[in-house]
């Protein structure tokens, strides 16, 4: 059995280094949604020195693009996508305060580097797994980009959300060191 | 002649789409009962018991496995004497889809190249039909999904390569994909024909089901071969380390040019979705 920790954000500097690879953990409170698009527009706004319509300070930000809810169902199927089409934008962001993005696949080595300094974490959701996290959404509510349809930025009420440290604040590598760990030849 | 009017088609796509979004078949259920068993990772263990869990929630509460839930790609064997009635073929197909991702609030993933604006409804679908004897329709209904289609590659290989060139390419293309195409995946194979020839069938090798050996003795065991290579990469379930990083390759084979070697390698994530009917 990995090590399972419980968190609830926002996170700490400290909750994110007590962390390492390989580690299973559920994740409580508030987490924010966004796609490539809805990053380009955030970071727009920095750019153009504007306030962000959320705080990032200490959050978690889940790149999916959930499927349509069903009537009285807050979201629909709802996991993961993958994270290298947010490379570009998400170094400002942790340099901003942010702790966490939840995602799949491999991430930049500028964006690891990001979380080496700043201190933050890439937790993995399981890809493919949309109805079974779904289940640990209680509450889904569009605070910005409504627009962008499935892409807008939501706000997420978790409630043990499973999840797997892929970087942790060392500059460890789950993909790297598992691979490794059960290579045969 | 026998005569199948084109709401029945209709009927048949919307809900063979809504069905299979849904539903995952025995055997990849199967196949992950294996590895929860088998894998040597417990990482990788907990994973196949998430994925597990989740077929039986989507089967349960009739939501998508995944919210990607793909592109409709369907494979339609249409008997010879058969004769269409109530309108275009088409036209009744692109229908099914438009009501089966409406009414099963599946997401909708088709859109303009360029543009990047979505087509709304899901719709075109993609349609590989074939003409075959006897009077009936055969309707394969497959959503594919973008992350695993993305990873997937045709290849015109020099045809001195031979099959171990061959063996060699598709373990490679999976170790580059790594956790990108959502392991643990089923890996399809086309081996000849045309350029185009050989995606086919390699998306079709997709369709046969887990365990199902090619019946030719030299390519099941090319298959077999392949598998064991590729589980040991190392890769596992999500990418996180393991032994299960694919449950399944099928090899295709047909007859190509004496210049060429096409090879066509089409991954599928583990939402390995088709569901057939017979009208
Ligand atoms: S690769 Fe497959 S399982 Fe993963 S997100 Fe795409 S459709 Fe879903």
């Amino acid at each position: 059995m990995p090590k399972q920790i419980r968190l609830t954000t926002p996170l700490s500097t400290e909750d994110v280094e007590n962390l390492n690879i390989g580690d299973k953990v559920f994740l409580n409170g508030i987490i924010y949604t966004g796609r490539d698009a809805a990053h380009k527009r955030l970071i727009d706004l920095l750019n153009e020195g504007k306030e962000l319509p959320f705080d990032v300070q200490g959050q978690i930000i889940y790149y999916v693009g959930p499927s349509p809810a069903k009537p009285g169902k807050p979201i629909g199927s709802a996991g993961p996508t993958t994270s290298y089409r947010m490379d570009a934008y998400t170094p400002r962001l942790i340099e901003l305060g942010m702790k966490g993005m939840i995602g799949k696949g491999n991430r930049s080595p500028e964006v690891i580097e990001a979380m080496k300094k700043y201190k933050a974490v890439y937790l993995g959701a399981t890809g493919g797994a949309g109805a079974l996290i779904a289940k640990s959404f209680k509450k889904a509510e569009i605070v910005a980009y409504e627009d962008l349809g499935p892409e807008a930025i939501r706000k997420l009420e978790v409630e043990n959300f499973p999840v797997v440290v892929i970087n942790d604040t060392k500059g460890n590598d789950l993909y790297v060191e598992g691979a490794k760990k059960y290579r045969k030849e | 002649m026998r005569e199948v009017h084109t709401d029945e088609i209709t009927k048949v796509v919307r809900d063979l789409f809504m069905d299979a979004n849904c539903n995952l078949g025995e055997d990849v259920l199967a196949a992950f009962d294996h590895a929860i068993e088998k894998d040597e990772s417990p990482v990788a263990r907990e994973v196949m018991k998430e994925l597990k869990e989740n077929a039986r929630i989507a089967r349960e509460e009739n939501s998508p496995i995944c919210q990607d839930t793909g592109l409709a790609v369907l494979f339609i064997e249409l008997g010879q004497d058969v004769h269409i009635v109530g309108g275009d073929f088409k036209d009744a197909i692109n229908e099914g889809v438009r009501q089966g991702y409406m009414e099963g609030y599946l997401r909708k993933s088709a859109c303009d190249p360029f543009s990047r604006k979505n087509t709304g409804d899901n719709t075109p679908a993609i349609i590989h039909l074939e003409i075959v004897p006897g009077d009936k329709i055969k309707i394969m209904a497959v959503p594919k999904g973008g992350g695993a289609e993305n990873m997937s590659r045709v290849n015109m290989l020099t045809p001195a390569v031979g099959i171990e060139g061959v063996k060699g390419f598709v373990v490679n293309r999976v170790k580059e994909s790594g956790s990108n195409p959502c392991p643990p995946t089923v890996i399809g194979v086309g081996i000849g024909g045309t350029f185009e020839r050989s995606a086919l069938l390699a998306k079709k090798a997709l369709l046969r089901k887990i365990g199902e050996r090619n019946p030719d003795p030299e390519i099941a065991k090319a298959e077999e071969e392949v598998l064991e290579r590729i589980n040991k990469l190392g890769i596992g379930p999500m990418g996180y380390g393991g032994n299960t990083t694919s449950l399944e390759v099928f090899f295709e084979v047909e007859p190509c040019h004496i210049a060429s070697l096409p090879l066509a390698v089409n991954i599928q994530c583990h939402a390995s979705r088709h569901k057939e009917a017979v009208i």
